[in-house]
């Protein structure tokens, strides 16, 4: 049995050690491109951006594909910024749609948020000219996420510059029945809710192309071909919440929670040695198995790592050596019955379970819960701290009973 | 010792909680811009003046860390947030901005009914998840009280803290957001552990003494000395590591280990003093305390 015991022994910390070589950056991520660590934009700046999608006038059943194309749109725009791994995601809240921009370590926040709002929103609205003078605009659906690419003509007579935008087979479709329902009429163009132009339909248009002439110098004229080429939107969005942080204020948070999370490992150690000793032993010994393998584990799964989440971790040091104590407790109410000492080894572990399993559970459901109700940042917290307690247990428990198993007098 | 003075730990619990209500009702709790909506920026390098006098009226300007400034101000279009900034970039040509966060009001209203309903969910999850684990030991106390107690002292702990933050709020002008919900719920979370291990002990000394005569109030009396130590201790080893983060940790994180703090602190006396106290007073059938 203590054979068998030792060999685990040996296994966990040939495993944690290699674990500790993979979670250590300088000697990991300088080297290897594997599964480096993920900062949360808190740490290495970078700005958190949500959009309002507006989605009036769309159909229900159409807003699940409107809003993906619109991520979509968004993602190419983005993917310009020259940003490491940017993020865009979608986000539903009842029967809000939002669109969620993570820029990390961005330098020119205000030019990105620029940017990203001036990607074209262009649709196409008939006419309705009874009155001359005031003219009503009947939006249609054919709107900027039927456009497949534009280019820039330049007019042969008048050299002025004009926008070809193309549509793809649906939209084709859609703007061939506009055309051959309204000729003669005018159709009127907008482009991010301003009226570009009003030309008037000379004939049916089949074959998907339609020119914008407006009124463009010609350096608008190619901004807007390469917008529309990045994709033209097809619905407004507005920025309704903006989080930006500077990179040396996320370092230097960094640095300082690190510290403190090193000088709160080494409190709580010195204090299981001062209360139980040797066992206090075992557990310092289990605790520093759990440090190394919860970073690993995160690392490997890609936890993307924020000030909180570095936060719910370093709490949740705390709280894995509760199930030692628990055990080490017990232990010693057995001993004192007149138990033999692996007897009472094995009582502390076996009495103390119930408790520390319906306790953990308890912090399990919160942070479950944690993490289905609220935003992303809470959501790494709620993750760390999840995976945290999860392998506590094993570390707690497995660890320090074999620990024990091998090391504790007869 | 605990049970026969219970009405003291009580009591005491009681005061607490009355001033903590009261704190609440006067004060109230200042929401900050997670859930009313609005703009908070940190900037350095900057002379509070010039703030003064580009940034509008209703600006609330504070001291961050290192010299820069916190300013407070109803929601910011990022229009006039680089107007803004140009502004004062004009007149301190060193200013840096350090972060900005601007949230729109509907987006804080929904947060916040988030934030409501998950504290609900964790309320009710623990407290259900109680009953159901001590389902077996329905006499003389039934499960559910085990359950209604963790409820009450849940509430408990959750509600001294949030006084606590009222009166913060007064003094200092602390505001509560997200993470404040998130410390709510984790000492939740964490002050149950100290509970359960009082009620499992006391699981344990019924099943042990399942046909005595036993008195209930005794037994739970017992039950509290036995985890007294363990109680403290692994209290004791989460203060430790939130004293380092307070005094070490990022300043962001100020406000959220202090509630959590508070509530640690809160949470491990009402599972000594105040859940295992109730459980006793529930109990109806007080002398005749006899399994048969």
């Amino acid at each position: 049995m203590r054979k068998r015991n030792v060999y685990v022994l040996i296994l966990v910390v040939a495993v944690t050690l290699l674990a500790a070589v993979f979670v250590y950056p300088p000697i990991f991520d300088k080297n290897y491109n594997f599964r480096n660590w993920r900062l949360g934009l808190d740490l290495v700046g970078g700005s958190h951006l949500v959009y309002q999608v507006d989605l009036t006038g769309i159909q229900s059943t159409d807003r699940e594909s409107v809003v993906n194309g619109l991520r979509d749109v968004i993602e190419k725009r983005v993917n310009l910024f020259g940003v490491s791994e940017p993020q865009v995601f979608t986000s539903k809240a009842g029967e809000n749609y939002r669109l969620v921009v993570e820029l990390a370590g961005i330098k020119d926040v205000s030019e990105a948020i620029k940017e990203i709002g001036e990607t074209p929103f262009l649709n196409f609205a008939e006419v309705d000219a009874t009155d001359p003078n005031n003219p009503k605009f009947i939006f249609t659906n054919l709107n900027g996420r039927y456009v497949s690419g534009a280019q820039l003509v330049f007019d042969p007579t008048t050299g002025r510059p004009s926008v070809t935008i193309s549509f793809n087979d649906e939209g084709a479709k859609i703007f061939e029945e506009l055309t051959a329902k309204n000729i003669s009429k005018p159709v009127a163009i907008f482009l991010d809710n301003q009226l570009i132009e009003m030309p008037v339909v000379q004939e049916r248009i089949s074959g998907g192309k339609a020119s914008i002439t407006g009124n463009f110098t010609v350096v608008e004229a190619r901004q807007m071909v390469e917008r529309f080429n990045a994709g033209a939107l097809p619905a407004p969005i507005t920025l309704v919440n903006q989080q930006t942080i500077g990179a040396g204020l996320g370092a230097d948070s960094l640095n300082k929670t690190i510290w403190a999370g090193l000088i709160g490992t080494i409190l709580v150690i010195i204090f299981m040695l001062a209360y139980y000793h040797w066992y206090g032993l075992a557990a310092a010994f289990a605790l520093v198995i759990y440090i190394f393998l919860t970073l690993a584990v995160y690392k490997l799964f890609g936890v993307t790592m924020t000030l909180a989440g570095i936060a719910g971790f370093i709490l949740s040091i705390g709280m894995a050596v509760d199930a030692n104590v628990l055990i080490f407790e017990r232990r010693k109410e057995e001993i004192k019955k007149g138990v033999s000492n692996t007897a009472a080894i094995e009582e502390g572990f076996r009495r103390a379970w119930p408790s520390i399993r319906d306790s953990n559970i308890s912090t399990i459901l919160t942070s479950v819960i944690l993490y289905y109700f609220m935003t992303s940042f809470v959501r790494g917290f709620a993750l760390t701290l999840l995976l945290g307690v999860i392998i506590s247990m094993f570390s707690a428990i497995i660890v320090t009973r074999t620990v024990l198993k091998v090391f504790a007098k007869q | 010792m605990i049970i026969k003075n219970k009405y003291i730990f009580l009591g005491l619990s009681l005061l607490l909680i009355v001033a903590a209500i009261v704190a609440l009702v006067t004060f109230g709790l200042k929401e900050g811009i997670d859930f009313k909506g609005g703009t908070q920026w940190e900037i350095n390098g900057v002379k509070q003046e010039n703030l003064q006098t580009i940034l509008p009226k209703d600006t609330i300007i504070t001291n961050g860390s290192n010299n820069s400034f916190i300013v407070r101000l109803p929601e910011l279009s990022e229009a006039d947030h680089q107007k803004y900034f140009k502004e004062i970039k004009e007149k301190d040509s060193e200013a840096v901005e350090l972060s900005f966060e601007t949230i729109g009001s509907s987006i804080g209203q929904e947060l916040k009914q988030k934030a409501i309903w998950a504290f609900l969910f964790v309320l009710l999850g623990i407290s259900l998840y109680i009953a159901f684990a001590f389902r077996k030991v329905s006499h003389p106390v039934s499960s559910w009280k085990y359950g209604f107690i963790t409820l009450l002292t849940l509430f408990h702990d959750a509600l001294i803290p949030a006084g606590l933050m009222a009166i913060l709020g007064w003094l200092y002008g602390a505001e509560i957001g997200v993470n404040f919900i998130v410390a709510i719920l984790v000492v939740m979370g964490f002050s149950v552990h100290d509970t359960i291990v009082v009620f499992d002990r006391i699981r344990e000394n019924l099943r042990l003494e399942k046909g005595t005569n036993f008195d209930f109030s005794n037994l739970v009396n017992k039950s509290v000395v036995q985890t007294f130590a363990r109680s403290i201790n692994t209290s004791l080893t989460l203060i430790l590591v939130l004293l380092a983060l307070y005094f070490l940790g990022a300043d962001s994180l100020r406000s959220f280990i202090v509630v959590i703090l508070v509530g640690v602190v809160v949470g491990t006396y009402s599972s000594i003093f105040v859940a295992s106290p109730l459980l006793v007073l529930v109990n109806p059938v007080r002398n005749r305390d006899r399994v048969l």
